[in-house]
């Protein structure tokens, strides 16, 4: 029943090409910049490769039954793609677009303002890609960088508290009952995660 | 070909809030008693170490206690002239699977109905006449009234220690309670959780807009706390990891925490996990039901007979369950003829964020850590010049700050990613919460439950199809709220507020609440409910359907209390009335 952390940094779904592409993707969505470092810094790439190599990636507690038809937005998700196989048909077709519009490029060779009109294509729909829908694409693109970033760093993500130390989360602590009613005064516990004080710099 | 089993006095179909509040009760009355559960068995030892259970990610964001949708999920549309598609993963609401049910990760929030709530149509007639209500809203009485269900509550409250302040005892107002509940008794055995800063700050507010607040009734136990089962709970230590988690620290009132350990010793309770039921057998008559059938986790089909059958799954689930049975005339929202199915309903919410000016540590909080207003709530304001029926209660909720999931919106005109995000995030984490409002979800003719015509589950059999959209009457009793909610958010005096009306269609996501009502309407008229006054079957006598799925439409709280309630109603009329007489408790 206890977690079991992410071992090594070894990629398990994602292609070199597909690493690039997403590299740069989070980097554009949470920057690296002067309040510290960014999703890619954090692990994030890592992070999303386990979850696709997993059973989230499988859609393996969705319902995946056929007839696959287009909803409406209340409907929600109605894809015959599982969310491994979305991003590796969403991937492809972005790289496509932007080898057709930004001169023989990939999204990864391009300059972060070109990246960044990219990714507000892909969130309205405004692009049009091979096989998937950009909209979906980019929604789940962001809801696993977002989750990568603040996930206990024993799904790969999160790395040296980044998401947490951010925002001032000190951690999964269980005992608050004398601070709460000490208002305003700030809690300055060290960060901790799940595996403790110095999870996301444990190996094994 | 089903294997027959040997008979029980009892069969539950689930085992959750409601089946082991049965359980226990009836065991109690010297009745052999069987619960089927289609998910596992857990408990808090050692499915909710604390060394663990706080983890965001398998929790919340992947629902690890949740219902498992690849096995049997629910077909949605917002009209009749859409078709229903699937809901393919969780959004807008999350039942469990596995002992102990939504009852484990629910966050606590317990509260009574309004006397006016039980008798809604004949008061509303009475007060505003009989046109006030429009033709299409199919609220209806509830053939009980809180009164009769005072005592009910009062042992729900007592079995899970409730952490609270009364705010009526007897008919004398209490100060500090709430001052429109209906009378009660006595007070709540817990005195109410410590208050957060944020809930300070809401309650100061309140106070200088004219709104008299008070502590939410927590099933978060403020102090150690032994039941009248003799079940000994903890002491609420405010980690914020209610919602969607399981509590390991025996404060969170549970089937676990309250009931289980005095009901699995005892001889005349047994229990199946990774059982599904899918059908209720009837007799050639069509009136009494002979048992259920279920398939095990190896797929094989049994038939377990039993006197006595009660629904306690989730909600919906009964209503499915009585549609595949073919207990009760299915409802046709065309016709308006029938009763299994109709006054589906909901929860209709909104919210304002506000960004204060100092740090209020969100990550502190409990399940049902609050503090709220009832003023708009019920008919505790004069709906005449308003125009709507219904309302709800207000209230600043600090359970928690986890980092994914509970971001609590950002100022207006915050990047939605990019460099801008990440600093709205940096400078407003710390500062922002949230002003609630929660409100009621009126009973309509195209708001129901059916068996959807394409898709099935994993059996081959008709996937439950829900049809349901808000009406104008919930919009214009929610824009209302959610204008009395900024109201109280800019008296906080933040630096800015944000205010989040409820547009557009109901949808499947994002989650909502876990407040799903009706398909097993209760009431007095067997022409427009599927269950009498003691939520007996009128069809199959010997049947018996507990849970919000008897609620013939939902008020503005949250339901988990009144569900309690019901159940402990419900066994004290199967013990001191079935029993002795087994057949129709009411004459139809």
């Amino acid at each position: 029943m206890a977690p079991r952390p992410v071992a090594s940094r070894t990629f398990s779904y994602f292609t070199a090409p597909e690493i690039a592409f997403i590299d740069a993707a989070v980097s554009r969505l949470i920057p690296a910049d002067e309040l510290g470092p960014g999703a890619k810094e954090a692990g994030v790439t890592f992070f999303i490769d386990r979850q696709l190599a997993g059973s989230f990636g499988r859609a393996e507690t969705w319902y995946m039954q056929g007839p696959w038809k287009e909803g409406t937005p209340e409907q929600g998700y109605q894809l015959k793609l599982t969310p491994a196989q979305l991003y590796r048909v969403g991937i492809q077709g972005i790289d496509d677009y932007c080898q057709r519009t930004f001169d023989k490029k990939t999204f990864a060779e391009l300059g972060a303002g070109d990246q960044d009109k990219v990714l507000q294509g892909l969130e309205k729909g405004e692009i049009e890609l091979a096989g998937a829908p950009a909209k979906e694409f980019f929604a789940i693109l962001w809801q696993n960088t977002n989750e990568g970033f603040f996930a206990d760093p024993i799904y790969g993500g999160n790395h040296d508290f980044a998401g947490w130390k951010l925002i001032g989360f000190p951690g999964p602590r269980y005992n608050y009952v004398n601070e709460i009613e000490q208002y305003g005064k700030p809690y300055t516990q060290p960060t901790v995660g799940l595996m403790g004080r110095n999870a996301s710099t444990r190996r094994g | 070909m089903a294997t027959k089993l040997k008979s029980v006095d009892v069969v539950l179909v689930g085992f959750g809030w409601t089946a082991s509040i049965l359980a226990k009760e009836l065991t109690d009355a010297g009745l052999q008693v069987l619960a089927i559960e289609r998910g596992k068995f857990r408990d808090t030892v050692p499915d909710f170490a604390t060394t663990h259970i706080q983890d965001e990610l398998r929790y919340a964001a992947r629902g690890g206690l949740f219902e498992d949708l690849a096995r049997e999920t629910l077909t949605f549309r917002n009209s009749l002239d859409q078709e229903a598609l699937p809901m393919r993963h969780l959004g807008s609401f999350n039942p469990a699977s596995g002992v102990g049910g939504a009852g484990i990760h629910w966050n606590g929030q317990t509260w009574r109905f309004l006397p006016t709530d039980f008798t809604i149509r004949s008061h509303t007639e009475a007060r505003y006449g009989k046109n006030f209500i429009p033709v299409d809203m199919t609220i209806q009485d509830w053939g009980v009234t809180y009164d009769d269900l005072e005592p009910y509550y009062d042992k729900f409250e007592y079995l899970c220690g409730i952490s609270g302040q009364a705010g009526n005892v007897q008919g004398k107002i209490q100060t500090g309670g709430n001052p429109f509940e209906g009378p009660r008794a006595r007070g709540y055995p817990l005195p109410p959780l410590k208050r957060s800063y944020a809930t300070v700050l809401f309650d100061k507010a309140a106070k200088d807009v004219g709104l008299k607040s008070f502590p939410c009734a927590a099933a978060n136990t403020s102090q150690p706390y032994k039941n009248p089962y003799g079940v000994q709970m903890g002491q609420c230590t405010y980690c914020g990891f209610c919602e969607w988690f399981a509590c390991g620290n025996y404060s969170k009132s549970s089937p676990q925490t309250t009931i289980l350990p005095a009901l699995l010793p005892k001889d005349n309770f047994s229990y199946r996990t990774l059982c599904d039921v899918t059908r209720v057998n009837l007799d050639s008559t069509g009136k009494r039901a002979t048992g259920v059938t279920y398939v095990d986790v190896q797929g094989r089909e049994f038939e377990q007979p039993a006197e006595l059958v009660i629904l306690c799954a989730f909600a919906q689930h009964n209503a499915h369950l009585l549609l595949l049975s073919g207990i009760g005339e299915p409802y046709n929202p065309k016709t308006n003829e029938g009763v299994t199915g109709r006054n589906y309903a909901y929860q209709i919410t909104s919210s304002v964020d506000v960004f204060l000016d100092e740090d209020v540590n969100p990550f502190m909080g409990a399940g049902a850590l609050g503090q709220a207003i009832d003023e708009f709530n019920g008919d505790n304001f004069d709906h005449g010049p308003l125009g709507f029926i219904g309302g709800g209660y207000i209230a600043l909720w600090t359970t928690g700050g986890r980092p994914i999931l509970q971001q609590h919106g950002a100022p207006e005109g915050t990047p939605k990613w990019g460099g801008g995000w990440k600093k709205s995030m940096h400078e407003n984490y710390l500062k922002s919460v949230s002003v609630a409002t929660h409100g009621s979800v009126m009973s309509y003719r195209d708001s129901y439950l059916d068996l959807d015509p394409t898709y099935r589950d994993v059996y081959g059999n008709p996937l439950l199809r829900l049809t349901f959209d808000f009406h104008d009457n919930e919009y214009k009793m929610s824009k209302f709220e959610t204008d009395k909610a900024a109201l109280i958010a800019k008296a906080m005096k933040p630096r800015s507020v944000k205010v989040n009306y409820r547009e557009g269609h109901y949808s499947i996501l994002p989650y909502e609440t876990t407040h799903n009502t009706g398909g097993a309407a209760m009431g007095s008229d067997p022409k427009t409910s599927v269950v009498n006054r003691y939520l007996q079957s009128w069809d199959v006598s010997n049947v018996f359907v507990m849970g919000s799925s008897v609620f013939p439409q939902n008020h503005g709280y949250n339901p988990t209390g009144t569900v309690g309630a019901l159940a402990y109603w419900a066994a004290d009329a199967i013990k001191t009335k079935y029993l002795k007489n087994p057949g129709p408790l009411v004459q139809a």
